[in-house]
This record gives C-alpha cells, sequence and structure tokens, in this order.
C-alpha cells in the first residue's frame, strides 16, 4: 500500500545491511509511538512531537491514531523542545522525540532552562543514541548525554534496555510531575525482559541474574551482551550477577551500595564516555554511601576519542561493548 | 488595575482615562523600577523604560487576566527579553498575584524575585525566561496548546527585544508559528535600537525587522511604543482568532525613555545608582 521504504517490512537479510538484525520483534523505537499512542487513547494529555523524524522513531503510528495531537517542527530541535515546554503549561504532557545526538546535546540548555528549571512534564524520547548509527558518525552519535542529563536538577533519564521495558518506563512515568529524558536505542535492540517486563521498576536497579562472584551493572544496549557473558562465565564457572541501571537519575545508590556490599567486584558496561555516565553515577553513590573496598571497572567509550564509524556491532567489538569483550574485561576484573 | 473575568472588556476604544491609566502605570513601573534597582544595586533600567508603556498598556485592560493568575483561559504574558521582570513585579503585585512586601525583597537571598523571572516563584508569571530567544518558541507551544485545547479566546503575548532578534531559536519559532497558523500569538518587538554593546546595526543587524516577519508569514504593525493611545489602539487592533497569521507589532522605543540622562544611553544598560543619585532620578523620571 505505502510507497515508504520506512514502512516496508524488511527481511532480516535485508536489515543486515546495518548489522544488528538480532531481534525482529517490535523494537525501542517502533514500539514507543505505538504505546503512546495506547496511552493517548484514555488520556488526552498526552501529545507527541518530533522532528522530521516521524517515519525513523515511528511517532507516525501515534500520527496515525491522534493526527490532532501530532506536531512535526521540521528540522527544528531547540523550539520543538521549547514550544513542548509551552504546551505543557497549557495542560498536555508532550512527548519529544528525536536523535539523542540532536537533542540531548543540541538541546541541553532548552532541556535545562525550559524543562527542568521550571520542571514542566515534557518528556523526551532521545533514540538512537550512543554509537548505534555507526557509521553515520560522531555528528550522529551521543556519548556524552548521561552526563549531561544526569547533572540537571529536576530531570528524570531513564535508559531501557529493549522494547518491553520501554514500555514500562513509558506507563511508570506518564504521571510524573516533571520532565523525563528517555536514553534509548536505534531499537531492534535485543530482548532482555520477558514478556511483561514485571520486573522493571522505575527508580531501582533491576537484578536481571544474580551472581555471588561478581556484577555487571549496565544500561541500555549494553545489558544483552552483559547477560551473554555472564552466560559464558557461568559456564567457566563464574558466578556473575546482571544488574540493569535504567533509571540513571535519581539514581538508586542504595541498591547500588547494597549490591556492592554483597558483590565487592563490579564492571560498569554503557555505551556513553566512561566520564561522567552511569560509572560515575555508581562512583558517587559509593563515595556517598562510604562503600569502601570495592573493586569498580569502567568499560565504555574511551575518554579522549570520538568512536569510529563502521557498523555498530563491529564498533561494540571493537570497544570490548559486546559479549566478549564483556567477558574479556571481567577475566580482568577478577584477575 | 484589578481586572476580574466578568469585568475584562477588550479596549477596542481607547476612552481617555484608559490612555490617563497607561501613562501613570508606566509612570509607576519606572519609578519601581528605580526604587526595586536600588535594594540589588545593580539592574537593567534602560531595557525596562523602553517597554514601560508596553507593560502598561497590556496590564490596562489588553490582557484577559483575572484575579486568579492561573485562570485557564487566561491571555499569557511571556518575558522573553526576562530581564525587564523587575518592571513587572510591580504590576503583579498590583494585581493582587502577591503581597507587596515581597517587591522589597528583591533579589535578596531567598527571594522569589529575581532580575529574571521564575513561574514558580512568582504568581502571575507565566513561564520562566532569561535565556533570550526562547520565548517565541515557548508562546507558540502556548498559542498552539490553546488552540489544541478549545481555548479560543486565549491569546499569547510575548514581549522580545530587538538584539534578541539575532538569536536563531526566534526565526524557528517564526516559522513554526506560521506553518501551523498560530493566530492566537503575538510577539510584540521591544525596538529600542540597542543591545548591550552598541546600536542592534552595529552589533548585529536585525533590520529589517518588518520584511523579516512578513517574509516568515506574520502580520506585521509597526507603532511608536511610547505614545499610550497608539499603543492601545495598535493593541486592540490586534485581532485573535485560533488559526490566522501570527502577528507582530513592532514597538519603536527609546532605550532609558523617561530619564533624560539615560535616555539613548549605551551606558545604563545595567547600572547602579547610589541613593542619592537614586532619589534624584525619581525626581527626574517624565510621565511620557
Amino acid at each position: 500500500m505505502t510507497s515508504d521504504i520506512t514502512e516496508r517490512a524488511w527481511t532480516p537479510e535485508q536489515e543486515g545491511s546495518w548489522d544488528l538484525a538480532t531481534s525482529y520483534r517490535l523494537c525501542e523505537s517502533f514500539v514507543a509511538g505505538q504505546v503512546l499512542a495506547d496511552l493517548a487513547d484514555h488520556d488526552d494529555r498526552i501529545a507527541v512531537l518530533t522532528a522530521d523524524l516521524k517515519f525513523s522513531n515511528r511517532t507516525r503510528d501515534f500520527e496515525l491514531r491522534h493526527p490532532d495531537r501530532f506536531v512535526n517542527t521540521g528540522i527544528c530541535e531547540q523550539n520543538m523542545v521549547s514550544m513542548a515546554a509551552g504546551m505543557a503549561t497549557c495542560g498536555y504532557i508532550p512527548y519529544v522525540a528525536t536523535f539523542a545526538s540532536f537533542v540531548g546535546l543540541l538541546c541541553a540548555e532548552q532541556i535545562r532552562t525550559d524543562l527542568a528549571y521550571p520542571n514542566v512534564p515534557v518528556r523526551v524520547i532521545a533514540h538512537h543514541t550512543g554509537i548505534s548509527l555507526g557509521f553515520y558518525g560522531t555528528s550522529h552519535h551521543a556519548t556524552e548525554d548521561i552526563g549531561i542529563t544526569r547533572s540537571i536538577a529536576n530531570l528524570t533519564v531513564i535508559g531501557p534496555a529493549d522494547a518491553v521495558s520501554l514500555t514500562e518506563a513509558l506507563r511508570q512515568t506518564v504521571d510524573l510531575e516533571g520532565p523525563v529524558y528517555f536514553r534509548i536505542g536505534r531499537g531492534r535492540d535485543e530482548d532482555v525482559y520477558g514478556r511483561t517486563g514485571a520486573e522493571f521498576e522505575f527508580g531501582r536497579l533491576t537484578t536481571l541474574r544474580e551472581g555471588g562472584d561478581a556484577a555487571i551493572v549496565a544500561t541500555g544496549v549494553t545489558l544483552a551482551p552483559a547477560l551473554r557473558a555472564a552466560e559464558e562465565l557461568a559456564r567457566e564457572g563464574v558466578s556473575v550477577a546482571v544488574v540493569d541501571a535504567h533509571t540513571l537519575r535519581p539514581f538508586d545508590a542504595e541498591g547500588l551500595c547494597e549490591l556492592a556490599s554483597r558483590v565487592p567486584r563490579i564492571l560498569v558496561a554503557e555505551e556513553h564516555n566512561v566520564y561522567t555516565g552511569l560509572a560515575s553515577a555508581c562512583a558517587d553513590a559509593l563515595v556517598d554511601g562510604g562503600v569502601g573496598g570495592v573493586k569498580l571497572h569502567r568499560l565504555g567509550l574511551p575518554v579522549d576519542e570520538y568512536a569510529l564509524i563502521g557498523p555498530p556491532t563491529r564498533l561494540y567489538e571493537h570497544y570490548e561493548l559486546d559479549a566478549a569483550g564483556i567477558v574479556r574485561r571481567m577475566r580482568n576484573l577478577l584477575a | 488595575m484589578r481586572a476580574t473575568v466578568d469585568a475584562w472588556k477588550p479596549a477596542a476604544e481607547e476612552p481617555a482615562d484608559l490612555v490617563e491609566e497607561v501613562r501613570d502605570l508606566a509612570l509607576f513601573i519606572r519609578c519601581e523600577t528605580v526604587r526595586l534597582i536600588g535594594i540589588a544595586k545593580s539592574g537593567h533600567f534602560t531595557s525596562v523604560f523602553s517597554c514601560a508603556e508596553l507593560l502598561a498598556a497590556l496590564y490596562s485592560g489588553v490582557l484577559r487576566v483575572s484575579e486568579d493568575p492561573a485562570w485557564p483561559d487566561r491571555d499569557r504574558l511571556i518575558l522573553s527579553k526576562g530581564h525587564c521582570a523587575v518592571g513587572l513585579y510591580p504590576v503583579l503585585a498590583n494585581l493582587g498575584y502577591f503581597p507587596h512586601d515581597w517587591l522589597d525583597t528583591y533579589t535578596r537571598v531567598g527571594s522569589p524575585l529575581g532580575d529574571h523571572p521564575d513561574m514558580r516563584r512568582v504568581p502571575g508569571t507565566d513561564f520562566s525566561s532569561g535565556s533570550l530567544g526562547h520565548g517565541l518558541s515557548i508562546g507558540a507551544g502556548m498559542a498552539l496548546g490553546n488552540r489544541m485545547a478549545g481555548r479560543d479566546e486565549s491569546r499569547v503575548w510575548v514581549l522580545t527585544g530587538d538584539q534578541e532578534l539575532n538569536e536563531g531559536q526566534i526565526w524557528e519559532a517564526a516559522q513554526a508559528a506560521s506553518h501551523y497558523r498560530l493566530g492566537n500569538l503575538v510577539a510584540v518587538v521591544d525596538r529600542n535600537r540597542m543591545g548591550l554593546d552598541g546600536t542592534t546595526e552595529e552589533v548585529m543587524s536585525v533590520e529589517p525587522i518588518a520584511d523579516r516577519f512578513r517574509s516568515f508569514g506574520w502580520e506585521v504593525t509597526e507603532i511608536d511604543g511610547h505614545d499610550a493611545r497608539g499603543v492601545l489602539s495598535a493593541f486592540a487592533a490586534v485581532g485573535s482568532e485560533p488559526e490566522g497569521r501570527p502577528k507582530c507589532v513592532i514597538a519603536n522605543t527609546r532605550k532609558g525613555r523617561g530619564v533624560p540622562y539615560m535616555d539613548l544611553s549605551r551606558t545604563w544598560h545595567l547600572g547602579y545608582l547610589e541613593p542619592a543619585d537614586a532619589e534624584k532620578t525619581l525626581s527626574l523620571i517624565e510621565r511620557v
């Protein structure tokens, strides 16, 4: 029916050009438009804005169901964020969706000054975060957005790992008073949670796998390889816990300290610069909580380097953000 | 001064007493500005003086406001040039939105009233501002939100500076307002011809403002921003329609107007007056 290539059903082989066709079920960005459309069926406060990306992020699904509450601002991200702030004062809960690099970085000041400082209920869906846009290059990568957003007062920051947890995150935060920044992947990300996502609880670390020798604390797209790494290590007789730090702000410091007290060897894995991201949040929590004697290793993008270009999975391999890399880094930690 | 929902009437005509009310209120705004900046010991005198008649006219029967600052059907005003807030606070206190003695705390530790307005602390402030260039986007979002919510009577007024028009986001908002046909959005440009470093045309030219807005699809009116009668009638003539061309009123003003030695001065954008000088300045303030 439609001639738009973004609405065509792709085969996994065709998807292979992205080298990320690991999941062919609903992906994160697919699911956001649908979940918001579902929520909007029963909640007339919900509106969606995007910046000329409605097919890429599938907010088109929302537009089809609720055209009167859908706004395309064109390639105009700063205006989009500020407009959403104005709409929020009129009783709406606007969700703005675009690439993380063009909102988490480009609109950092609008997020701080127009959303967080006045504490209005705008939700930012920053998709294709990290290096998930691979060969599109540094302009399209967002490896600093956790650092930026987690230092903004009033702002809630959530990095769901898959479609199910994103769905839960969206549902559990509809009524939050202030703004939320959702940091999500490219979509087509591997399933990490079960079908229901029942274990996902906003604001708390979620233990996806128990383990007593060490723990991997991860967020977003690194969760799936972390689970595979833990499985491989288990075959070698090493018991590794895997913990999803989906809520990056407010950070579950208590949960982290409790984990570190039980398992004082922690590898933090994140698709973000190793400065200011999840590893820093963990270190902050341990310092504030007075938990000493913890071996904390950081795995992420190098401090002083912009990522290479290339297909994303090759890049994850290169930066050791795949299962094999996480296994190697865990062996270092345990050595 | 104290409008109520029932009492609010559009200022379709400007009876002589309304013109006098604007002049009186503008004089009050200038005097209070000098007094409050005396507490802060630093402030934007001239940026307030250029828009004193504009603020006074808006609160003399133009804005649909009520005793409840959160009345959902109200007209909204965003000070995109947030640094003129010191001139607005006394007006909001007069409306009964907060006690007059708040004014005496202006800029002191813990005060709700700072150099730039905070909507979470100051009742009657429709949005927090201070970072130039944001206000028109926020206003466009409000205008769109009001229309989506069926509040067709409500207008959104955005007071911008002129040097502020250098900000790219202003033009992002201008194109969005036109694209979405926000006939309920009014941009009032305080064309006082000066930025911080010199005249607007020296610093970074903004002309032709009218043609720029027109080319973005806006309806543009140019007025003398110090002529109370002209301002009232121009504001009254600004129609409101939920869907139509957004409106721009370019108010030609003079930075520092009302105090002869500050009028068109390059040095008073941000300044401080010793108490004795403040007294003297109060006696010099003209009723424009």
